[in-house]
């Protein structure tokens, strides 16, 4: 069983669902990246989703754009966002980390050297925003072989039978997309995800959470009543980008943002 | 396999994946792949339709003006000594530029589908020109995204755009040129996919567009080849092309792919020179890679990052290249080659003098490869030189460089 499944199992048992944080590996410098995650660890986090900066990040909004940008200004790349996770690994072993970007470089690296390097790093799961299941075979059987999750997005716009097509695909979890919109958008509609969600749910044994549009105790607590696990990424983010400039109090501010969040899930 | 097998399957792809070889295909965010598909479907139905087809080469006649002619620059060729050059000139479309040809096509796609809204990115602001230009006749709204460095030094574009209709948006993000216009592009298309029409300007992008933008450019040459065997009663020895996404290219070059005596030539943005490292020439100095939805050559970092790109022309400053041409590299067919600005220049100064053409800098790149290559053959051999536009819009630039304000 992978440290996810045993983790959304776990979960389970407790009656409780998966807060799920995202930050970008290497903002706003990549030495501070590894003492965030076990500061959101710390806060309630049940796994860890850590961005892979990229130049052109298509599918975000502004705020992680800007993320991406800082962290590559600082000199992060994939090798230092893999070397975190290890550190990571060293002092935690139970909590899921998923790497999340785009396709480029990775197949820059080359698909089995990162797959090797993943799986060396303590790397559970691996989420390309730009790889769609029809052109994801190679990538999902290199990762297979070394017994890392692939996640996969589902959509607002997914057909049913496609649907159908990529939760057989997927392992870990699925992300289900909340809105039509880059990350960051506003306005979340609690009763077509819930709807959409119950959909994912009777296709697939595989556990949804959903990601887009969740900032706060409420909007995570609505959202957790009807999925398995809730991501929260942009407003993470902006206390990054608002506190770039004084990083001692970043992870006291992420905790804060968390906190909150996890006791309105488990109220 | 044969060659002539190998060159006459070239006109069956893509495959039913997009799929040039291994360049292509769709590489996009989920919610993306339901407009994709349903796009495919209709440019499948409609290609096929004949009322389509008609309607699009009646705009074609009546509105953009074509077929553009094919001009045998003879003081020019006279002057050089070398292969006789012949000019496509699609400077003389409606507009200024090959991108009518495209935006037409498209925006009857748009017609067809009952969206509202259509959106584009554009680098020089001809494809954004084009794109507003069609808004503005079948009544749409347009959103043209357009990076904030080539606002400023492409302004008579942004205010022609401006006057058409269309909202013209500065990209801030990133190198602030075409790539960042198409991420921005390609994010207001997430969020508004219901209402919006996404008018691609060059043949990249997720799969049908690099096949679609082809098609529709491809009349350019079709013509060519026509206008060839009745002016020089046979096919040309050479086709030259600039090639930035590559769309005035593969437009011309994909009628000819089959004739294999027919030697093709694309003439990327050499920059200062590709030796220094600061150019926008992917198939001559990059690697392959994914970006925008196709895998392709892209110029990119040791970790796999985006680079920036550097050219006198906003239109070709581009760290990608239609997938197509990147099979068409690794096959042989077509050979990928460089000009960089000083020649650009050069060329750009010369076909005005000598022939009272003023071509676009994009264009000059082909001029100024052709050149050399006119100069390396006989004079009673031929090549077409594809005159993709007009370098009206350049004028401020050059004066610019001149040290001249206008």
């Amino acid at each position: 069983m992978s440290r996810i499944e045993q983790k959304f199992a776990q979960l389970n048992e407790q009656g409780k669902k998966a807060l799920i944080p995202y930050i970008t590996g290497g903002d706003p410098k990549p030495e501070y990246s590894v003492e965030l995650m076990h500061a959101l660890v710390a806060a309630g986090a049940d796994m860890i989703e850590l961005g892979m900066p990229f130049s052109d990040p298509m599918a975000d909004g502004p705020v992680i754009q800007k993320a991406c940008e800082r962290a590559l200004a600082a000199g992060t790349t994939l090798n230092k966002v893999l070397a975190m996770v290890e550190t990571f690994r060293q002092t935690d072993t139970d909590t899921p980390v998923v790497l999340m970007g785009y396709l480029n470089p990775i197949e820059y690296m080359g698909y089995q050297n990162f797959a090797t390097a993943a799986k060396k790093a303590g790397v559970d799961g691996v989420l390309t925003v730009d790889l769609p299941p029809e052109e994801a075979d190679e990538l999902v059987a290199v990762l297979k072989a070394e017994a890392i999750d692939t996640i996969f997005l589902i959509a607002p716009t997914t057909t049913a039978l496609r649907a159908a097509k990529i939760a057989n695909h997927a392992s870990g979890y699925l992300y289900y997309v909340s809105i039509k919109g880059v990350t960051g958008s506003a306005a979340l509609d609690t009763e077509a995800v819930a709807e959409k969600v119950a959909e994912l749910q009777a296709l697939t044994s595989v556990p949804v959470a959903v990601g887009f549009g969740i900032r706060d105790g409420a909007s995570a607590a609505a959202i957790s009543k009807v999925s398995d696990g809730v991501i929260v990424g942009s407003v993470l983010v902006n206390k990054i980008a608002e506190l770039s400039e004084q990083p001692e109090k970043i992870a006291p501010a992420l905790t804060e943002v968390l906190k909150e969040m996890r006791s309105a899930m488990d109220a | 396999m044969t060659k002539a097998n190998t060159y006459a399957d070239l006109m069956q792809l893509p495959d039913d994946k997009g799929h040039f070889g291994p360049y292509g295909g769709r590489f996009v965010s989920e919610t993306l792949s339901y407009a994709l598909e349903e796009l495919e479907a209709t440019y499948k139905k409609l290609s096929a339709d004949p009322a389509f087809q008609a309607e699009f080469d009646k705009d074609l006649a009546h509105y953009v003006g074509r077929p553009s002619p094919l001009y045998h620059a003879e003081r020019w060729s006279r002057i050089l000594g070398g292969a006789q050059i012949y000019l496509k000139r699609e400077d003389l479309n409606h507009t200024g530029a090959h991108k009518i040809n495209n935006t037409i096509g498209q925006a009857l796609l748009a017609k067809y589908t009952g969206k509202p809204r259509v959106i584009a990115e554009t680098g020089a602001g001809q494809h954004g020109v084009a794109t507003a230009t069609v808004a503005a006749r079948l009544g749409l709204e347009c959103v043209v995204y357009m990076g904030a460095d080539d606002v400023k030094r492409q302004s008579l574009n942004v205010y022609r755009m401006k006057l058409l209709g269309a909202t013209v948006v500065p990209v801030e993000s990133g190198s602030r040129t075409l790539k960042d216009a198409m991420n921005e592009a390609l994010r207001d298309w997430v969020t508004n996919v219901d209402s919006t029409f996404y008018i691609i300007g060059t043949a990249a992008g997720p799969h049908p567009y690099p096949m679609l933008v082809r098609d529709f450019n491809a009349v350019s040459g079709r013509e060519a080849r026509e206008q060839s065997l009745k002016q020089i009663g046979r096919l040309p020895d050479a086709l030259v092309a600039c090639v930035g996404g590559g769309s005035n290219a593969i437009g011309l070059f994909y009628p000819f792919l089959q004739d294999s005596d027919v030697q093709m030539y694309g003439v990327e943005a050499g920059g200062d020179g590709v030796e220094t490292g600061r150019h926008a020439a992917p198939l001559c100095a990059g690697k392959p890679g994914v970006l925008h939805g196709n895998r392709t050559y892209l110029m990119q970092s040791e970790d796999g990052q985006i680079i920036e790109t550097h050219s006198v022309s906003a239109g070709l400053d581009y760290p990608g290249v239609g997938p197509e041409h990147s099979y068409l590299k690794d096959i042989g067919r077509v050979n990928y080659v460089a000009a960089n600005d000083t020649e650009v220049l050069s060329a750009f100064r010369e076909l005005t003098r000598t022939e009272g053409i003023m071509p676009a800098l994009e264009s000059s790149h082909a001029l100024a490869y052709g050149r050399k290559l006119a100069q390396s053959m006989r004079p009673d051999q031929h090549i077409i030189i594809n005159l993709s536009g007009r370098g009206d819009k350049d004028i401020l630039t050059v004066a610019g460089i001149d040290g001249i304000t206008v």
